[in-house]
């Protein structure tokens, strides 16, 4: 079972993703992704690097509804930002000093901060030890650093266990 | 379709609508590349999102069987707007490209484009 699944989440996700564009459950429509979901992630396991694991899923579902109504409490900011006079706007460069080291967790935190409005990542330190971020309107520098850590940084730390 | 259904989804569009051109505004009026690139990224998540789900309830209620294919888009798009707009800025620090005056802690473009740490 490990040999022919070497990364059961992903042909998971395949499987899915390919009943969902499909828009049906018929059987032959699940076969069809069933082969799809054990050849892809065999042929393309050469290419891949080994990434840390889902150690709480639950957690994981509990920090994309958080992400879902960061982005709506931020886009309002934003807009009521943009629509306001933009002289008052101070943007701003942070660099946000980083806890974890591989790469899909960052990954994950510079796209969670890239979504939510008013934030977008832009590099990561060769080191991987800071991850530079442009914020539209920069009140509080130490604030926002201590919020992007806490906020995101600290749960996806625990969603992976590192 | 009751009439609650096709209310909720005009308001949906309508605040989905409202948002895109909120983001088109912004790209408009917003003074330097690093605050544009703000607008496009705002404009496909909530906006985006209204719509589809406005989609979503509209052929749910019209067609028999609930409408799925909306989440898929949502899937790709969520996946795909964070790294373009990682990509563009990471590109404009590469070109050089002036940020605005104001901006605070400017120092920071020149480390982060060699990635090294902050100095």
């Amino acid at each position: 079972m490990r040999r022919l699944f070497p990364f059961p989440y992903l042909s998971l996700l395949l499987l899915i993703t390919w009943l969902l564009m499909n828009n049906s459950v018929s059987p032959g429509q699940i076969l069809l992704g069933g082969i799809l979901a054990l050849v892809i992630p065999l042929g393309t396991a050469s290419m891949r690097k080994t990434q840390p694991t889902l150690k709480k899923p639950f957690l994981a579902v509990k920090y994309l509804l958080m992400l879902m109504g960061d982005i709506i409490v931020s886009n309002i900011e934003v807009a009521i930002q943009v629509l306001g006079p933009v002289r008052n706007i101070t943007p701003g460069f942070i660099a946000v000093p980083l806890d974890i080291s591989q790469d899909l967790p960052i990954t994950l935190l510079a796209s969670s901060i890239s979504l939510t409005p008013g934030t977008v990542s832009l590099e990561v330190s060769e080191d991987k030890q800071w991850l530079y971020v442009h914020v539209l309107n920069l009140v509080d520098e130490a604030g926002t650093i201590a919020n992007i850590k806490q906020r995101y940084e600290s749960p996806l730390r625990e969603i992976f266990g590192c | 379709m009751n009439l609650f259904v096709e209310w909720l989804v005009i308001i949906l569009l309508l605040l989905g609508a409202f948002f895109l051109m909120v983001g088109s505004i912004g790209l408009a009026k917003l003074p330097d590349f690093y605050t544009r690139l703000h607008a496009p990224t705002k404009a496909s998540t909530l906006g985006i999102g209204a719509v589809l789900i406005a989609s979503t309830l509209f052929f749910s209620v019209n067609q028999d069987g609930i409408s799925v294919k909306e989440l898929v888009i949502t899937l790709f798009l969520f996946i795909t707007a964070p790294i373009t707009a990682h990509m563009m800025g990471k590109a404009a620090m590469h070109k050089e490209k002036p940020a605005l005056e104001r901006t605070q802690n400017r120092h920071l473009q020149d480390p982060a484009r060699h990635r090294q740490p902050p100095t």
